[in-house]
């Protein structure tokens, strides 16, 4: 039979760092309670037996409400395993010592890893390992997960364990209602053989967050970082993206044209047109996303997402969302996927979804690049920045405006904001390269399906009947875009106009590489022929429809895999059509009015 | 008699003793699991601007809690001159 071990710990312990140091596997890390959703699991090898090693959401007690917390509980009782590592953070140990004892009466097997020694040593607080290990009946290592001191000793400890504990074992699930002797345990246990000074002296947390969380420079350093954020992103992004871009045209003159140069000219269209530049133009914003997630896995590791959310909770709870909705919100200006991601720390789902349904209106990079294209082909260059900055503006009213409407299904089932404010904490590199690649694994794979067959029934669109020309009238496209005219005309968007949007469903940044191919021109020439064809209202028009319309492919795959069912992606997408002909209409039959 | 006063109305800069807690069960093992429990010792950190989250410190743990959540907790001050010391009337807003 294999061995297997659960690895327990309060959130924000450092299970998951000493999980990868342990296995090597790159889990994900997150510095913000309740991250770890789906279960991971390694196989490692401790003396001469595999052994798995199963990471558990962190819990901070058997008797949690939240879901993960069920998730760890439900694990522990039904699963039979060898034993129970148990991390605990050092400099807690008063609170997180009651979790020990719960777990002790569990009767599994249990050894205990503190972590993050050094930092309660520098802290003043002392701790009689070996008083504490024999009152507690458990064996107990130190350990740094995050520079790896003490792991050996743990591998080594856990093998000799797992000697003396040979066979798996179910826990006695009996419901635990002894907490008051619990923490009646904890107390006398604390007393005895933990000392902590009684007055802290002020650590560097402290002095940071006198800084960071004061009362009135608090929001403006909170936006000068997440400026930072995005000049980072972009400053390194950007041209690894144009560099990955250059990479692929090359590989598609260079090579791959003239290796199918023998196939007939419609199949050649579809592979080149269609699939290698929808697929390519969703792979150059591969860098971007890497990037991306370096620099939030920064912020995120550190500490500072907690304090955020504790800066913009009095504003945002107005609206029906909290403090970490925000923090989201400005995570979706990168892209809207790993922003909705990231609303899995929000625990009711009411407010989770509520969350999710606002995301698609964050001014994503890829409608930034729509905006800049004609920003600077209509508009004087004096006048573009200001038209840039009323989208940005739009974007947030848009957030508020869907977040107050449909507050109704959040404000029966309101989260309450209650979350620790973890010290801060510096990433390491290994931590953070191997984060930004899983995740980007994740986008890859995530995107792939849904992205393939988009392209190609866009591809199928604009070019059959195969001989009309591409796009035109003739065309499935150009029929589609016809028929969509009475909807379309009210708004000042022409049918050439409408077929780009079509494009723009799959992913906002196919809509220039669109525009291109339906005006046969690229590059300055196409910013010529737009401003020729579309005065200043027509191209607003358009933009703020494409702000609105419809969150991209990818989005609403990730709402419908978060939400668990295609409902809610559907109401986002008839909700964002429904809002943006709104705004568009009412925008250009005003201008119209009043020229 | 022990005048209790809210958390959320407590100063910054204070220390207090969690004297009752009015929230429903979910959200009492919450706070329980944070070190907000009924006879812990917390100190008020810092309010944040516009009514927001409150910061309080239990033991070695910083917790931020909306203002509303704070209101579900008494609390009576923690005084070096033992149970006499009492909030007075003007300071419980």
């Amino acid at each position: 039979m294999s061995k297997r071990i659960a690895l327990v710990g309060m959130p924000n312990t450092g299970k998951s760092t000493l999980f990868n140091r342990l296995t090597g596997a790159g889990a994900r890390v997150g510095n913000w309670p309740g991250l770890t959703v789906e279960l991971l699991s390694a196989k490692l090898l401790l003396g001469d037996s595999m052994v798995e090693l199963v990471d558990l959401p962190g819990l901070h007690n058997l008797h949690g409400f939240s879901e993960d917390e069920r998730v760890a509980r439900h694990f522990i009782e039904t699963q039979p395993v060898n034993g129970l590592l148990v991390l605990l953070n050092a400099t807690q140990l008063e609170r997180q010592l009651a979790l020990v004892l719960q777990l002790k009466a569990l009767g599994l097997p249990m050894l205990l890893a503190l972590n993050m020694a050094d930092e309660a040593a520098s802290r003043g607080i002392r701790i009689q390992i070996e008083t504490l290990s024999e009152q507690l009946g458990l064996p107990i290592c130190l350990v740094s997960a995050k520079h790896g001191q003490g792991v050996p000793e743990l591998r080594q400890a856990l093998t000799t364990w797992l000697r003396d504990n040979p066979n798996p074992v179910t826990a006695q699930a009996r419901v635990l209602r002894e907490d008051d002797d619990i923490e009646h345990n904890v107390d006398s246990l604390l007393a005895r053989t933990v000392h902590v000074p009684p007055v802290l002296s002020a650590s560097r947390t402290d002095r940071l967050d006198r800084i960071l969380l004061h009362p009135w420079l608090g929001l403006p350093l909170f936006l000068l970082i997440m400026l930072l954020v995005f000049q980072i992103v972009y400053g390194l992004g950007t041209p690894l993206q144009d560099g990955l871009g250059w990479l692929l045209d090359e590989l598609k003159t260079g090579w791959i044209a003239p290796a199918i140069s023998g196939l007939p000219a419609w199949a050649i269209s579809f592979l080149l047109e269609g699939l290698y530049d929808g697929i390519g133009t969703v792979m150059t914003f591969l860098p971007i996303i890497v990037v991306f997630f370096m620099a939030m896995a920064v912020v995120e590791d550190s500490g500072y997402l907690a304090r955020a959310a504790f800066l913009m909770d009095a504003l945002m709870s107005r609206m029906g969302l909290d403090g970490r909705a925000f923090v989201l919100q400005l995570m979706g200006f990168g892209c809207n996927v790993p922003a909705m991601m990231g609303a899995r720390v929000i625990r009711s789902r009411a407010q989770r979804i509520l969350t999710m349904m606002t995301i698609p209106f964050s001014l994503c990079s890829a409608r930034l690049q729509v905006f800049l294209f004609f920003t600077t082909a209509v508009f004087s260059p004096l006048a573009a920045p200001w038209v840039l900055f009323s989208l940005y503006v739009i974007s947030f009213a848009i957030t508020f405006l869907t977040a107050w409407i449909w507050r109704g299904r959040a404000r029966h089932n309101i989260d309450p904001l209650l979350m620790e404010l973890p010290p801060y904490r510096l990433p390491t590199l290994s931590v953070l390269a191997r984060q930004s690649l899983r995740e980007s694994g994740h986008f890859l794979r995530q995107a792939g399906g849904f992205i393939i067959l988009g392209v190609a029934l866009v591809w199928f669109l604009t070019h059959f009947p195969l001989d009309a020309a591409p796009a035109s009238p003739a065309t499935l496209a150009g029929r589609l875009a016809g028929w969509m005219a009475p909807i379309f005309s009210p708004l000042g968007i022409d049918q050439l106009l409408s077929i780009a949007l079509l494009f723009g469903f799959v992913a906002k940044e196919v809509v220039i590489g669109a525009l291109a191919v339906i005006y046969g021109a690229g590059g300055d020439e196409l910013s010529g022929i737009l401003n020729q064809r579309l005065d200043w209202v027509q191209a607003y028009s358009f933009m703020l429809f494409t702000l609105v319309y419809t969150p991209c492919l990818s989005t609403l795959a990730t709402l419908r895999r978060e939400t668990g069912g295609s409902r809610y992606m559907w109401a986002s997408l008839v909700w964002s059509l429904g809002v943006a002909w709104m705004i568009s209409f009412v925008f250009y039959q005003t201008a119209r009015a009043l020229q | 008699m022990t005048h209790l006063c809210s958390l959320s109305t407590v100063p910054a800069g204070r220390c207090c003793v969690i004297a009752r807690i009015d929230a429903d069960a979910d959200l009492t093992a919450r706070m329980r699991a944070l070190g907000l429990q009924l006879g812990r010792r917390v100190h008020v950190m810092r309010r944040s601007p516009f009514k927001g989250p409150i910061q309080v410190r239990s033991g070695q743990t910083d917790i931020i809690i909306r203002r509303s959540d704070a209101g579900l907790i008494q609390v009576r001050p923690c005084d070096p001159g033992g149970d006499t010391a009492v909030f007075k009337e003007s300071e419980c807003a």
